[in-house]
């Protein structure tokens, strides 16, 4: 490592006006993040309500207790002594009923606000992923799947903790302050006025505890998206990581990413450390004055003795719920800085969006299932900045296989990639059969174009599961039928358990290679009008290629194809062939003609020829 | 009142969470502290009240103003105390429990780094991620609270048990009846719980992983339009999920409702019992009303005992998850005590009756690698041929001991690669792999992680020359411009390249590339491999190659086929006398084998 390394990977570039992306903090329009409170929490109202009459009705059952026992023992016991059970009686009766209500209660609380807030967290959770699923690739590119993991893990758990224990401790809050209150200002209203004018400030200290802690708990959420960044990214490369010897500096890297969250995370306890230490301060020192003025208006003979020890014995009750109110800021004010996150990411909107005004695809007009393609006018620049493809028009008959060749960089897979939406155009159309690609929804336009990259990536579950999702209600027959085309059948049936085997489980590996097939598998189950090959043999051996191009040109024939390959010999499956340099078609022709000129592809031709000498 | 103390819990649960003091020990003396704080801080709130109803009673009722001024000093003085106490407590593990929670979770980071390639290919990323997150959250909040609450509110019932026994002990046997089947209640709750908290915490960490792979995947979701299957695979596991808790809130409720109502229903039993036996004369009045508001003060630390038992359940069943990470063996540093000795200097990169096969490969199945004999002689390169799935990929990681072989033994220049640490042995084996992955961080740092430390910028250069990545000095800040999922997105050719770039730069003494040119252009593959040639004169180098191309980088090459070396030559040589060869460098001749 160089001196420069080692700070700039853990650190947010500073100075370069901050890219949002890098720093972890999406733009959240205000009000957006009570917006998404409300927005959960709206079709939940009836049950709200319902679990906090449960909650008050169980209160109610739990306060009756002391009340009986006071009744027990001024009448209860004089009557019994009298030989009347009556009262006796019913205060056992009561206390049975109240023992039992407020179990119940307990149970239906319990049960009704997890429902609540269960299924408040699966609203949540499956917002957020079908939105990133809906943001563009571009997006994705940027935002690491790190952090979209930390939003719907850590985040929505931060809500939950604030759903479950937060509602229980703000209506027990509520009631003790107005049910006590109430109480100690009808027994004298001097006293009563004199505690609740301690609530001032208790309120600022309230406020000031939001502000610290809001910003603490913001820190924290964006320090522990950063430590499952740096975690995800290990795991997935762990061969280079080991091999590179990575692993000391990466556990130097991780312990700083780690220690970030540590402190944030000390900082949240210690500010609630201060808002206890403060909130008791008040109370203490208030019920200290209110007994000595009381004591003296006593001694005045302004105020009755029995008032006092009565007020006395409310005072000490009216501020015990101060902790759980500091619970209850805690777990808001965590939830508040994940929501802000959360309502931050739902706020991106595609950059690819769905359409408006959806149309659909014209009926097939021919005879086979091949589209007619059309840039026009089209130009694209990154939003990095950088045109890629200055402006260009082209034209792919329907039923035409093109082969796009050229160096690095000049253009050929933004090419594939505006063909198949993974990016809109900066100017101009693409055109599927005179549609214009932004106008077709989802679904519409996968029936038109698919495209095949070179990462073939396998998701967790049977080989089978990984074909299907080319065409998710295909049977084992079809999948294996496209197995069997790609030549991928033999080394699938090989496998532990054929078809069925797991990918990830024990006799699950698979060689870049094989996984290069299952994706050719996938796009011919999706049996696409449009396909798109970009660089989708680049680790196939030449008997596994020259295999797929075999299948190629029975598969391909009838479909509009576009092809992307270093190596030439897909050109011989192919109509047509575009030379692409800085971002222009250079050359364009049939491949014969090509090769027998002078041109650039000529000598592309002639230098692969040599290279399998 | 029963006495449900943390006894009740499974002993298995006990013991999963002791694995926790190595964790704990170094903060201990400030935990212990705290808790000691904490039942202080409860005592001086107890006493609160006694000091009101002493001042109430006595300079109140006679009018004394100097003992007026006295109680209100000591109410307020008891009370900032009371105060600071809560809040040293708070302080005295605010620091060291994040530093517990950051302390287990770097040992996990540390110990996954380390432990075999194999172990990553079974599990899924997620899985470990929510070991190291949402878990290590359960255990740091478990010690901030139920820990020490459980300790301060069995205290707490334990004393108060023993003042009501005292005052009258028919009455406190009577409160103590509902004890037994709380406490069975208690026990079959915590299996129960346990059950259920553990699926639960796994699928956070399926739902984790389906997560990741959305986006790792996502040019494939996106590809075939299936984002509506991915959020539909999503919903039922969440759902599912969701359904684990709801189960959970359930065996919560009912434990809870156990434990509110049976101890109400014996206070309920005790107070007419206790009216009957004052109406007869048995009992004064004062001790009824002094027994009733113990038991009342002790209805919560009973009533959380339920939730504290259920948290303390779900940090054991999180430790256990962490643990079964931290329980796997890292690879064995030099397994075999062969002496390292000088070795044959010159001797090359041999393999002597290697052979291989998955440690978890189904028992029964061939070795994948059988007898792997290949001499590659020092500063020769030879090129590693065979059929895609023949096993190249396994045979160039057993190298740079990124799996261990079965059997035989692999030599650099003589010496076993048993015989010397794994970074001894990764210092003079560099790789490139097949999928060049990049990691977030600058261009330039990304490449030199292949030198040794304090390697300049001019072997920066001279790297990137020979994989023709001078790309890397146009982008927008040059070899300092960050890359990898946290930057810049590369294309796989440029990325291929600068992987290939880390390789070499180190000037290793072996080398060994993975397919590293297959995502190049013609051009490009020509200029790479011009420059290549000249670092292969004089490097030892095996290379996994699939075309003819490639190939001819190579002095010899040596054809893998059904787990052994079925040939070794020149290109030309085996073109001529190996039908196999032929057919792999070809295409041509189907089925010639």
């Amino acid at each position: 490592m160089t001196a420069t390394a080692p700070t700039s990977t853990t650190e947010p570039p500073e100075g370069k006006e901050g890219d949002p992306f890098d720093r972890d903090v999406l733009p959240t329009p205000p009000g957006a993040t009570a917006a998404l409170l409300r927005s959960l929490l709206a079709p939940m109202k009836a049950r709200v309500a319902l679990t906090t009459t449960l909650l008050l009705l169980q209160q109610a059952a739990v306060q009756a207790g002391p009340l009986l026992v006071a009744y027990a023992i001024d009448r209860a016991v004089p009557a019994f002594r009298d030989h009347r059970h009556g009262p006796l009686i019913a205060v056992g009766a009561g206390y049975l009923l109240c023992a039992l209500v407020s179990g119940g209660l307990q149970f239906a609380f319990i049960r009704e606000s997890a429902r609540v807030s269960q299924d408040v967290l699966l609203d949540l959770r499956g917002r957020i992923f079908r939105h990133a699923q809906a943001l563009s690739i571009d997006f994705h590119e940027r935002y690491t799947s790190g952090r979209l993991i930390s939003r719907s893990t850590t985040d929505v758990e931060a809500l939950r903790e604030l759903l479950e224990e937060g509602l229980q401790e703000l209506v027990t809050v509520v009631l003790s302050f107005v049910y006590i209150a109430a109480m100690l200002l009808w027994l004298d209203l001097g006293l009563g006025a004199v505690a609740v004018a301690s609530f001032v400030p208790l309120y600022f200290l309230v406020r000031l505890y939001q502000r610290r802690a809001g910003r603490v708990f913001r820190t924290r959420s964006t320090a522990i998206a950063a430590v499952i960044v740096k975690f995800v990214e290990t795991m997935n490369g762990i061969r280079p990581v080991r091999a590179f010897r990575r692993e000391a500096a990466n556990d130097a890297e991780f312990a700083a990413l780690n220690r970030r969250h540590e402190r944030a995370n000390g900082d949240s306890l210690l500010e609630m450390a201060r808002y206890v230490v403060g909130s008791r301060l008040v109370a203490n020192t208030a019920v200290a004055g209110i007994v000595l003025w009381g004591a003296y208006r006593v001694a005045d003979g302004t105020l009755e003795l029995g008032v006092l020890a009565a007020a006395v014995l409310y005072l000490r009750r009216l501020y015990d719920p101060i902790d759980r109110l500091g619970m209850f800021l805690n777990s808001y004010q965590s939830a508040a800085a994940s929501l802000e996150k959360i309502a931050g990411l739902l706020a991106q909107t595609p950059s690819v969006p769905e359409p408006r005004s959806p149309r659909e695809l014209p009926p097939a007009a021919r005879d086979f299932p091949g589209r007619e393609v059309v840039f026009e006018g089209v130009r694209f620049a990154y939003r990095t900045g950088g045109e890629v493809l200055p402006r260009f028009d082209l034209t792919l008959p329907a039923g035409q296989t093109v082969a796009v060749v050229g160096s690095t960089g000049a253009g050929k897979s933004t090419l594939a990639k505006l063909l198949a939406r993974f990016y809109d155009p900066t100017d101009g159309r693409v055109l599927l059969d005179g549609v214009d690609l932004r106008d077709l929804p989802t679904a519409e336009l996968r029936r038109g174009v698919v495209m095949v990259t070179q990462e073939a990536f396998l998701f967790s579950g049977t080989v089978a599961d990984n074909i299907a999702i080319g065409r998710p209600d295909a049977g084992r027959a079809e999948i294996e039928r496209a197995a069997k085309v790609i030549g991928a059948h033999e080394f699938i049936s090989a496998l532990p358990d054929g078809y069925d085997t797991d990918v990830r489980k024990r006799g699950g590996r698979i060689s870049a290679g094989q996984r290069q097939l299952v994706a050719f598998a996938r796009a011919l189950l999706a049996d696409p009008a449009v396909l798109i090959l970009d660089e989708a043999t680049s680790s196939l051996d030449v008997p596994g290629e020259r295999a797929v191009q075999r299948a190629m040109s029975t598969v391909l024939r009838g479909r509009t194809a576009v092809v992307i390959a270093h190596r030439l010999s897909t050109v011989e499956i192919a109509d047509r062939v575009l030379v692409m340099a800085d971002g222009r078609v250079v050359e364009d022709g049939r491949p014969a003609d090509l090769i027998a000129g002078t041109g650039r592809f000529a000598d592309l031709h002639k230098a692969w020829r040599d290279s399998l000498a | 009142m029963p006495t449900t103390r943390s006894t009740t819990q499974d002993r298995s649960a006990v013991r999963s969470l002791l694995r926790l003091w190595p964790y704990v020990r170094p903060v201990r003396a400030r935990l212990f502290t705290a808790a000691f704080v904490a039942v202080v801080a409860s005592c001086t709130g107890l006493v609160i009240p006694l000091v009101l109803k002493w001042m109430v009673d006595g300079p109140v009722a006679d009018r004394d103003p100097a003992g007026v001024w006295l109680g209100a000093l000591y109410l307020l003085l008891l009370g900032i105390a009371e105060a600071v106490l809560f809040g040293v407590r708070r302080w005295l593990v605010a620091r060291p429990l994040s530093r517990v929670e950051a302390e287990m979770r770097s040992s996990l980071y540390r110990h996954l780094q380390r432990l075999p390639v194999a172990f990553h290919d079974r599990w899924a990323s997620g899985q470990l991620l929510s070991r190291g997150t949402t878990d290590l959250m359960l255990l740091r909040m478990f010690l901030a609270f139920p820990l020490t609450f459980l300790l301060v509110n069995g205290v707490t019932i334990l004393v108060g048990v023993a003042i009501m026994l005292a005052q009258d002990w028919v009455l406190g046997l009577v409160v103590l009846g509902p004890a037994v089947p709380v406490l069975w209640t208690c026990v079959v709750f915590e299996g129960r719980y346990a059950r259920a908290a553990r699926r639960a915490q796994d699928q956070v960490g399926d739902l984790t992983t389906l997560v990741e792979e959305s986006v790792l995947g996502i040019r494939i979701v996106k590809g075939f339009g299936r984002h509506r299957a991915q959020a539909r695979a999503f919903s039922g596991l969440s759902a599912e999920l969701r359904g684990t808790e709801l189960h959970k809130a359930r065996l919560l409720a009912t434990i809870w409702a156990v434990i509110v109502t049976l101890p109400e229903l014996a206070i309920g039993a005790a107070l007419v019992l206790g009216v009957v036996r004052v109406a007869d004369g048995g009992l004064s009045a004062g001790t009824l009303v002094a027994f009733l508001s113990t038991a009342l003060a002790l209805r919560w630390p009973v009533d959380s005992i339920g939730f504290l038992l259920a948290m303390s359940q779900e940090a054991a069943t999180a430790t256990e998850r962490y643990f079964e990470a931290m329980d796997e063996a890292p690879e064995a540093e030099s397994a075999t005590g062969r002496a390292a000795g000088p070795g044959a200097p010159g001797d090359g990169l041999r393999f002597e009756g290697v052979r291989f096969r998955y440690p978890d490969a189904p028992p029964g199945s061939p070795p994948l690698l059988d007898h792997i004999d290949l001499h590659i002689r020092p500063g020769e390169s030879m090129a590693l041929v065979g059929a895609t799935g023949s096993g190249k990929t396994t045979l160039t990681s057993l190298v740079p001991r990124l799996h261990e072989i079965t059997s035989g033994r692999i030599t650099l220049n003589g010496v076993d690669i048993t015989a010397m640490s794994r970074a001894e042995l990764r210092e003079k084996v560099a790789v490139a792999f097949e999928e060049p992955t990049l990691f977030s961080a600058t261009v330039g740092e990304n490449v030199l992680m292949g030198a040794p430390e304090g390697t300049g910028e001019a072997e920066l250069d001279r790297a990137l020359a020979i994989a023709q990545a001078d790309f890397a000095h146009a982008l927008p800040q040059g070899t300092g411009t960050r890359v990898g999922e946290q930057g810049l997105s590369l294309s796989g050719g440029q990325r291929q390249r600068l992987a290939l770039a880390r390789a070499v730069v180190g000037r290793p003494e072996f080398l060994v590339l993975d397919d590293p040119l297959s995502a190049l252009d013609v051009h490009t593959e020509a200029a790479v491999e011009a420059a290549l040639r000249r670092v292969l004169a004089d490097t030892t180098a095996l290379i996994v190659a699939h075309r003819p191309s490639t190939v001819l980088l190579a002095d010899r090459v040596a054809l893998l086929s059904g787990g052994r070396i079925a040939a070794v030559g020149t290109h030309q040589e085996l073109l001529r006398g190996n039908a196999e060869y032929a057919h792999l460098m070809s295409g041509e001749q189907e089925d010639s084998r």
